[in-house]
């Protein structure tokens, strides 16, 4: 069972990577959408893992670890608000420029004095 | 008065002139002149205390964790250059007043040098190290602005930036030197440092802390080969360069190596660094004044020049020399202040600092021509005024002064520099005030006003006065001599006078003042000589290390941070990856401590979905409508996930917000391209492929042996099982976290996604307010839209569902605290009920119908909760304590009412104003001109098209 899980999060992790290192916007938000998977049940793993025993309190005395589940709730909560804000941010930069690579244009890095 | 305020006077007073900006120019100076009036006052206070021989200190810890304690001393040193920055800042604020023209802010300018002269203050009276850089820095900072005041010279603005590059480097390497010695006493008080000279000079730290503290002091003080900046900032108002060059700015650096001179003086090392940059200085220093025809550019050699004598003086480690410093930092401080003013004077009447185009201005400006010549020849060293006596002291320490095993060197070149020093002064005199009247000034030189000629004079005055009666200078200078030595020698008997007899130091000086004058008479082969001498020019090599410093950061910044996302990502990558296998070869991993856990079915199958469709995505991840489709199997599967292994609330959440997400991605989508080209190599495909690879594995290997073992220390999670319910009144243990526990972070979380909302609408607003807008209103959709956009079964059921949705979102409320539920699950539900509508029923249907805007809603979820949090201080408990009780009203059962819940409404309302704010912003942007909104629910209505036909 661990090693499905591990392995589960290393594909995702290599998969975000990898989309993360495409050159246009949609694919790496894809990407980010797939690290943040990776990195929530990563952090819900640090929990351990166990079978049948969610963190609600009845007379039962095996219990899950409930404090990993607690940040890993919140976190899915904020990576949908921040999901919103870089799509937001890629969406305006298209709409404005015809163009959506993550990559700045040449002729803003290259210095002043070297465009001229 | 206080020590505090004396130095707090002039950072409060310096609101003053910016406030008093608009009462006109003399209310101005007036203010400022008041203000440092009260200050000057308020130090003299203190003065019956000083000659008692007393250090009067106070001070309130800060943080004494760190030692940094705000203090202040006064002894002697301290008073003798807190009165000099405040007196001879009294007679600048009046000239500057006079100086500056009506185009000016002298708001500005006096906010300016208040800042400063405060500064300088609180350097002088720091009685801990760590409070004495921040002052130093301040000055650093402080007389940036001044240089540069006049922004529209460009020479000011490149002088300022050279002052606070040199300077500012300077004191970052004195931080480290200050560090150092604090570290060695074990304390930053400068009282408790300055009796540890054994513990210091003892320490194997010693040199490299006397090295980087001396940097500071070198850079400060404009000595070799920091002497450059100086010149520069000579582009500075007069007045400021009055200022910094007699009092205050450039004496810090001396001041620092008078204070420090018990605990660092005395050893080999000091006297060879000192001794020897202020030799080079002194001469060098001279030798370039005389050839500069800009009349502040030679005052600003002749400063770096006598800066050298002191700092040679100092390096002697002799209490004679000691003394004979603090002699001749007063007299620089009386004739170069009453120089510099002259020379402003003569800027300011004649419109021309240039020397060759001067002359004869003796008889066109009597009174500037006697306190510039008396000022001069005091500089010169000529008998009856202040300069002579000290170079007299310092010819006869000299001589006694054997560097480099050599007893000529130093006797010869302090001959030489006075030589020099001598022969500028002369010129000034003679190039500028002697010689026929000409008839090509650019304006008519006159004297002007006693405002401006009234403090050069009284300057003037105290030369002559202590140069012909030395005696009466003597017991404030002993004063001051016995402060500096502290407990490492005794005051010296020898008496300030002007007649010592026919000894060497005498023949030194007529060597010097002869020389002088046949120098003078020589000047113009001399002159012709220097010119044509090819010499390294120290702006050009300092704009060259700039440019090379920037040159190597542009490459650097341009390799690493290039602008493209992709190669952040890439380095990031590698970078962890490498750090993280370091570890692991460096490392040992213990034993597995956990069992692996069975495999069934169910997982295998959950997994083998979650692995096709993620692979699946980075094949088909061209075609985006695909890897959305692919996506939304990968969150499926990891909120089954979390059913499985014992978190029905996460699962809960991921699924509700795997929903909102892809509409908002499908909203996204609408506006992008639907297809990803392909742009990059197959290289560099595969270096992705390899790099994605390796992080995969890595963070799996990770994975898998944490799994397997146990944590090395007890987790605190039991702390959270066993309290939630006695605690925080909750079975669900994860809600009890959120709400209650750790309400603190989720009070902070939902603030985050509210900023973030807010972030969204304000970014469509300004989408929506500039060119795209009518781009976006006239754009042609690249798909076939449907015909029937509003469909009726979708209509009707999404309002049937509604009532449903709501309800199921209050159970879920309210069963939160004691099972799977809670404020955010809710808010998620809602939403997605909400949004339906929005779907089905069309945008503006929706909206027409919206009651509260959800920024309110936003506003409100977080102000429910943190009054919630607030509530608990009315009862005397920490913000966000919680409380709970249970409650029976008949004829329901017996329920609970905790604050908690209230709190969660706050959680609710501001995940459901968050997300529905996201959404809304997104779809206006999706609104079209062409395409009228309907006011009606469904396009197709048979009812409504027989009317029309009617």
């Amino acid at each position: 069972m661990e090693l499905l899980v591990a392995s589960a999060i290393g594909i995702l992790t290599a998969a975000g990577l990898y989309l993360v290192m495409r050159l246009r916007t949609f694919p790496v938000i894809m990407g980010i959408s797939l690290l943040t998977y990776a990195v929530n049940v990563f952090l819900f793993a640090s929990g351990r893992l166990k079978v049948g025993a969610p963190p609600i309190l009845t007379d039962a005395t095996n219990y899950t670890d409930p404090l990993p589940q607690a940040l890993v709730l919140t976190a899915i909560v904020i990576s949908f608000g921040m999901t919103a804000v870089v799509v937001m941010v890629a969406l305006g930069a298209y709409l404005g420029s015809d163009d959506d690579h993550v990559d700045d244009p040449v002729d803003d890095t290259t210095k002043p004095e070297d465009a001229a | 008065m206080s020590l505090f305020l004396v130095v707090a006077v002039p950072f409060l007073g310096a609101l003053l002139p910016g406030l008093m900006y608009s009462a006109g120019r003399a209310a101005c100076a007036g203010v400022t002149f008041t203000v440092t009036l009260v200050a000057f006052v308020g130090l003299l206070t203190n003065l019956p205390a000083v000659i008692a021989g007393e250090v009067v200190t106070v001070g309130v810890d800060w943080l004494p964790s760190l030692g940094l304690n705000v203090t202040f001393m006064l002894d002697g040193l301290g008073f003798f250059f807190a009165s000099l920055i405040l007196g001879i800042g009294l007679l600048i604020i009046t000239y500057a007043r006079y100086y500056l023209s009506r185009d000016d802010n002298m708001g500005e300018f006096f906010t300016y040098l208040l800042l400063f002269q405060g500064a300088m203050v609180g350097i002088v009276l720091s009685n801990n190290i760590l409070l004495l850089l921040i002052f130093w820095e301040l000055t650093s900072l402080s007389s940036f602005l001044l240089i540069g005041y006049w922004k529209h010279l460009p020479e000011g603005r490149q002088g300022a930036r050279m002052a606070l590059a040199v300077t500012g480097m300077g004191g970052l390497a004195m931080v480290g030197g200050m560090l150092i010695l604090g570290n060695i006493v074990g304390s930053y008080d400068l009282t408790v440092i300055l009796e540890n000279r054994d513990l210091i000079q003892a320490s194997p730290l010693y040199l490299p802390a006397l090295i980087l503290i001396l940097l500071g002091c070198f850079t400060k003080s404009a000595q070799f080969p920091f002497h450059f900046w100086l010149p520069h900032a000579m582009a500075a108002p007069t007045p400021v360069s009055a200022y910094l060059h007699s009092a205050t700015m450039v004496k810090a650096g001396i001041f620092l190596m008078a204070r420090m001179w018990p605990v660092l003086s005395g050893t080999t090392e000091w006297f060879v660094i000192v001794t020897t940059a202020g030799l080079i200085t002194m001469v060098l220093g001279a030798v370039i004044a005389l050839f500069k025809h800009d009349l502040k550019a030679l005052l600003a050699f002749s400063t770096v020049s006598h800066l050298g004598l002191i700092t040679m003086l100092l390096g002697t480690g002799t209490a004679f020399g000691a003394m004979a410093a603090v002699f001749h930092i007063l007299n620089h401080a009386t004739f170069k202040a009453a120089l510099f003013l002259s020379a402003g004077i003569i800027d300011h009447e004649a419109h021309t600092r240039d020397i060759r185009r001067l002359g004869g201005l003796r008889h066109l400006m009597p009174i500037t021509f006697i306190i510039a010549t008396l000022a001069a020849l005091s500089m010169a060293g000529i008998p009856f005024l202040n300069g002579f006596l000290s170079k007299e002291m310092m010819l006869e320490e000299a001589n006694h002064t054997v560097l480099f095993n050599s007893p000529m060197l130093v006797p010869v070149l302090a001959t030489i520099g006075s030589l020099f020093s001598a022969a500028y002064c002369f010129r000034l005199i003679g190039h500028v005030f002697l010689g026929p009247v000409r008839d090509d000034y650019p304006a008519k030189p006159h004297d002007p006003g006693f405002g401006m000629w009234g403090p050069p004079s009284l300057l003037v005055i105290l030369v002559v006065v202590i140069g012909s009666a030395p005696f009466l200078a003597e017991p404030f200078v002993k004063m001051v001599t016995a402060s500096v030595l502290g407990s490492t020698a005794e005051v010296p008997s020898n008496y300030l006078k002007i007649w010592h007899g026919l000894v060497p130091a005498l023949y030194m000086s007529i060597i010097a003042v002869v020389g002088g004058l046949i120098v003078l008479a020589i000047f113009k082969p001399l002159l012709k000589a220097w010119d044509a001498t090819p010499r390294p020019e120290a702006k050009t090599i300092f704009d060259a290390i700039i440019a090379a410093a920037v040159t190597l950061a542009r490459g650097v910044t341009h390799t690493l941070h290039n602008g493209a996302f992709t190669r952040y990502a890439a380095i990031f990558a590698v970078t962890v990856i490498g750090v993280g296998y370091h570890a692991w070869a460096t490392g040992t991993v213990g034993p597995a401590t956990r069992e692996m856990q069975p495999v069934g079915i169910v997982p295998i199958a959950g997994w083998l979905m979650l692995a096709a469709a993620t692979i699946g995505m980075v094949f088909m991840h061209r075609n985006r409508l695909m890897s959305l489709i692919l996506i939304g199997i990968v969150g499926l599967m990891v909120s089954i996930g979390f059913v499985f292994f014992s978190a029905p609330d996460l699962a809960m959440t991921q699924i509700t917000v795997e929903v909102v997400t892809i509409i908002l991605l499908l909203l996204a989508l609408n506006f992008l391209p639907n297809q990803t080209p392909v742009e990059s190599t197959a290289f560099r495909r595969m270096r992705d492929i390899i790099v994605a690879v390796a992080g995969g594995l890595a963070t799996m290997a990770i994975s898998y042996h944490y799994l397997l073992r146990d944590t090395v220390a007890p987790t605190i999670s039991d702390f959270h099982l066993a309290n939630s319910y006695k605690g925080g009144g909750g079975t669900n243990v994860v809600n009890v976290i959120l709400v209650d526990f750790r309400g603190f972070d989720t009070y902070g979380e939902i603030i985050v996604l509210g900023i973030a909302a807010l972030l969204i609408y304000a970014l469509t607003e300004t989408l929506l307010s500039g060119p795209v807008r009518a781009r976006l209103l006239n754009r042609k959709p690249d798909q076939p839209r449907a015909g029937d956009m509003h469909p009726m079964m979708m209509v009707v059921l999404t309002r049937v569902i509604m009532p449903v949705v709501l309800m199921v979102g209050f159970y879920i409320f309210l069963r939160g605290h004691n099972e799977p539920g809670g404020g955010f699950i809710a808010g998620l539900v809602v939403s997605i009920g909400v949004v339906m509508q929005y779907m089905a029923s069309g945008f503006s249907w929706a909206s027409a119908r919206l009651r509260y805007p959800y920024h309110g809603i936003i506003g409100a979820g977080v102000l429910v909760a943190g009054l919630t949090g607030i509530g608990s201080w009315f009862v005397g408990k920490p913000f966000l304590t919680s409380d709970f009780e249970y409650v029976r009203i008949p004829p329901f059962q017996e329920f609970e009412l905790a604050t908690a819940a209230a709190f969660d409404l706050g959680v609710f309302l501001a995940v459901v104003g968050a997300v529905m704010l996201s959404l809304e912003s997104f779809s206006r942007l999706a609104r079209r001109a062409h395409v009228a909104d309907s006011d009606y629910p469904m396009d197709i209505d048979p009812s409504r098209d027989e009317k029309a036909e009617a």
